[in-house]
């Protein structure tokens, strides 16, 4: 349905759309890219040169990195399979009747809103804090130490924040995959003799297949970039011990100022997001039919 | 006035073509109905016409100027679609209203030409209500007035009717073809159904795959059908072809006869066999014959015939009705009278 | 099945889901509830509930201490103003894409979400240079400008699954009754869709207002928003329990609200609509 006027008009309505997103992305990346090849700190202005790949043999050899990269991947991979394990369980839960669905649905899907510095400010300190923390107390009353969560298992504390946040999202699109599921399949399956179980491992799970792939590489591709949830709560220490790929580039570029280390992180960073990327866009792109 | 000329056009949508190089000159004031097979090209070809496709090539003129690259806005053509495509959070008042508020007419203008297409189609009492609160016939007629308040140079339908019920269907037709007497403006009036086209239209464009197979009068096309595509397409139940000696004793490679010209006898005739099923409508009965020499003939009687399943008949066309066909289906010239 | 093992078994759900449900949300309650507490109380052992003295003065001293007002009011005009701009831009984008598909149509949507996919430290350096030359570092046109072209796609890919939904005669239409571009987009289109682009500004509006990458990394003082202002509370002095829930409590209870009525254009949004 087009004639060589609607056409046209149509180029010149996504142009800037196309334009504003082609210089966002295609500009400071190769910039970035630039930038990772040069011996670059803005702490020594106008000593820069161009050193190859030196920046990138230093930041994939320093240990740094590889404690970076094994965070990240825990984090990811533990967010993702409590989110999972979690959201399915609830979703299940959720889909069942019972007095006041509505307001319980609204309950478990709040700590989405909550806005990444909020929440984890609020869990170290009110609820995290070996001495004044709700935590504390609890185990007080129980009559335990307190542990020190940030302090003693760090990078669990941070995923367990993570996975505060992220819960309602798994939860909430999992639901929505478990209510489109017709009910008469599973009426069918129980008059077959299937029990409770049998009836979640042979029809629930795999009418779940699809949207528990899109939970987990939509999750994949967002638990990469945790940041602020680090910066507030432990600033990516001790050591090491909660530093992930973003937080590492973050600290190399804006806290050390290696703009040429920083930029051969993140364009390693963007490799990696890449790597999901993929599967995400393949995903989408078999849903979208034009 | 609203003459509307296409000379030599095509449409190809990438390597498909669905319109090969195709001309068709609409007189001014004439009702002219595209009528096909769905997936025939009449949709796409008022499309062309209203400027909401590009032609690839060719060019259409109206009202004596080439408006091939006109914008459909620029045509001075209004259309009524298959969906009414009524604006929802409009009031019926500024549905009909907005081709004038583009055209940047006055207030009272736009009043007066509004209230007058409201009376003109029994919409006074519904002006302040939203196409959502309307009855299908109601939609219908905004979407009617919609377009008449524009006093375009030609109305295109398209499918107009397809969402009614017969009911409703029977009676807009009607308003239609009384509304094309009144204005005597051009309408170009796309259906798959020929009821519509044998009862609306001055012309009839018959169109398959995109080609025109002929142009013609309704009572042209019903009596004289150029080939056996029109000849089947038009009238209800379609025509009987035979093929085979039958068709060979007369000349040609098939033969047809249309279900009212075979009458019907329970004594004797040219084709014997045996009733399969008899539909009685009352005013006709359509009886289907299973012929061993022709194979199956439907043929229509005028009131009640008493013949029932099973029953063993006679077919025999009436003299000067029988249509013959060449290998390729085209028309032959009407037969010899044989016995 | 008896109804009474029914009501039963109901009963059990509503128990368990609520006491689910009161667990996950405790965070946000406990937040709320320690606003309201003295410092001394929020700090105290055994935790009181709803028994204690209720006061407004950490909202009072979260605004004197620290201009509370100024970054609410960034938090508004950052989040609300890439949405805006990220609409006006989006619009005529989506209703291509949707009324007038061609070949490379869908190539184009699949980009633009790709470009969503990019971690932002990959052109932080570059943003965080191309802002300081500029003057654009710690001001609020800056990290408009960031957040409207980091929410962009997702502007774009909502409005387009809305636009979809509209029949495309109702466009054709209004080109045959004399609209032009502009006409057909602004009287046609663009009331025909108002719930959908409704959700579509709530969420980004949620989502640009949550964001904390950006906003932490290219904003000290003046143009901070709440993200970063609440950050600041991470090295604090003295007791501070209750005013970093009462700036918290601020900070969340209008887009928790705004999120709750969104809810079903959350999983629409968020998954581009590989998930009904």
């Amino acid at each position: 349905m087009a004639t060589a006027h609607s056409r046209a008009a149509a180029r010149l309505t996504m142009a800037p759309a196309v334009v504003l997103l082609l210089g966002w992305m295609l500009i400071p990346l190769a910039m970035t890219l630039y930038f990772s090849f040069l011996r670059y700190n803005l702490l020594m202005p106008g000593s820069e040169e161009w050193i190859g790949t030196l920046n990138y043999e230093y930041f994939l050899t320093d240990p740094a990195f590889f404690a970076a990269l094994g965070n990240t991947l825990a984090l990811v991979g533990g967010v993702l399979a409590l989110t999972l394990c979690g959201g399915i369980l609830l979703a299940l839960l959720l889909d069942q009747p019972f007095w006041g669905r509505g307001i319980v649905r609204l309950l478990v899907i709040a700590p989405f809103f909550v806005m990444p510095t909020v929440s984890a400010l609020v869990w170290k300190n009110m609820l995290m804090n070996p001495v004044n923390g709700l935590f504390a107390s609890l185990a007080r009353a129980l009559g335990l130490q307190p542990i020190d969560f940030l302090g003693e298992v760090p990078l669990s504390s941070i995923v367990m924040i993570v996975t505060w946040q992220w819960l309602p999202f798994a939860t909430l699109i999992l639901l929505t995959a478990l209510q489109s599921l017709d009910r008469e399949r599973l009426e069918a399956a129980e008059m077959d003799g299937a029990g409770a179980l049998d009836r979640f491992i042979h029809i629930i799970l795999p009418h779940l297949a699809r949207a528990i792939t899109v939970v987990t590489l939509i999750q994949t591709i967002f638990l990469l970039s945790v940041f602020a949830e680090i910066l507030v709560t432990t600033n990516g220490g001790p050591g090491t011990a909660t530093t992930n790929i973003t937080y590492l580039v973050y600290a190399l570029s804006l806290l050390q100022f290696d703009v040429g280390g920083g930029s051969a992180g993140g364009i390693v960073a963007v490799v990696l997001a890449n790597i999901v990327a993929v599967f995400l866009m393949r995903m989408i792109g078999r849903n979208l039919d034009l | 006035m609203g003459e509307i000329v296409l000379k030599q056009i095509t449409k190809s949508f990438g390597d498909v073509s669905v319109i090969p190089p195709l001309d068709l000159t609409i007189a001014d004031g004439e009702f002219v109905v595209f009528v096909g097979p769905s997936g025939c090209g009449k949709s796409t070809l008022l499309r062309l016409i209203a400027g909401l496709e590009d032609v690839s090539s060719g060019t259409i003129s109206i009202d004596g100027k080439d408006a091939t690259r006109l914008p459909p806005a620029g045509r001075g053509l209004a259309m009524v679609f298959q969906s009414y495509a009524l604006y929802p959070h409009m009031t019926v008042r500024n549905n009909i209203a907005f081709p004038l508020k583009m055209a940047r007419l006055d207030k009272a203008a736009i009043d007066r030409k509004v209230e007058a297409a409201a009376a003109v189609l029994n919409l006074t009492g519904y002006l302040d209500r939203r196409p959502g609160q309307l009855s299908g016939g109601q939609r219908q007629r905004v979407a009617i007035g919609r377009a008449i308040v524009r006093e375009p140079t030609a109305f295109l339908f398209d499918e107009p009717l397809s969402n009614l019920d017969a009911a409703l269907r029977v009676n807009m037709r009607l308003e239609i073809s009384e509304l094309h007497r009144s204005l005597a403006t051009t309408m170009i009036y796309v259906t798959h159904d020929q009821v519509e086209a044998m009862t609306m239209a001055d012309k009839i464009v018959v169109l398959n795959a995109g080609r025109i197979e002929q142009v013609g009068s309704p009572i042209e096309l019903y009596s004289r059908p150029c080939n056996r595509f029109v000849a089947g397409f038009i009238g209800s139940p379609r025509m009987n072809f035979i093929e085979g000696g039958e068709a060979a004793a007369e000349g040609a490679h098939a033969i047809g006869i249309r279900p009212e010209h075979l009458a019907l006898s329970t004594e004797s005739g040219r084709w014997s066999g045996t009733v399969s099923v008899s539909e009685h409508l009352g005013s006709d009965t359509f009886v289907y014959v299973q012929s061993p020499e022709v194979g199956t003939l439907v043929a229509r009687a005028g009131g009640e015939v008493p013949v029932r399943h099973g029953d063993r008949v006679w077919l025999t066309p009436q003299a000067g009705k029988l249509h013959r066909f060449d290998p390729q289906g085209r028309a032959m010239s009407r037969e010899k009278v044989l016995s | 099945m008896a109804r009474a093992t029914t009501a039963s078994r109901k009963l059990g759900l509503t128990l368990l889901a609520w006491t689910i449900g009161i667990v996950i949300f405790f965070p946000i309650l406990w937040t709320a509830l320690t606003s309201f507490k003295t410092e001394a109380e929020a700090i105290a052992s055994p935790p009181s509930f709803i028994a204690f003295q209720w006061t407004l003065e950490n909202y009072a001293e979260v605004q004197s201490r620290s201009d509370y007002a100024l970054h609410f009011m960034n938090s508004v005009i950052i989040s609300l103003g890439s949405t805006l701009v990220g609409l006006l831009i989006a619009v005529p984008a989506a209703w291509s894409m949707a009324f007038v598909p061609s070949r490379r149509t869908k190539d184009v949507l699949m980009w633009m979400l790709s470009t969503k996919m990019l971690p932002p430290v990959g052109v932080l350096i570059p943003i965080y240079l191309l802002f300081r030359d500029t003057g654009l570092l710690d001001s609020r046109t800056g990290l408009v400008i960031v957040l409207t072209l980091i929410n962009l796609p997702i502007i774009v890919w909502m409005l387009f699954t809305y636009f979809r939904e509209i029949p495309g005669e109702i466009l054709e239409a209004a080109r045959m009754d004399g609209a032009g571009l502009k006409a057909e987009i602004l009287y046609v289109l663009l009331p025909m869709a108002v719930p959908g682009i409704a959700s579509t500004l709530l969420l980004n509006v949620i989502l640009a207002w949550n964001e904390a990458f950006w906003t932490l990394s290219l904003s000290a003082s003046q143009s901070a928003p709440l993200t970063a202002f609440i950050a600041s509370y991470s090295s604090p002095e003295g007791l501070f329990y209750a005013k970093l829930s009462a700036a918290s409590t601020m900070a969340v209870a209008p887009i928790l609200v705004l999120g709750w009525f969104s809810q079903k254009q959350l999983v629409r949004g968020l998954t581009f609509g590989a998930v009904k």
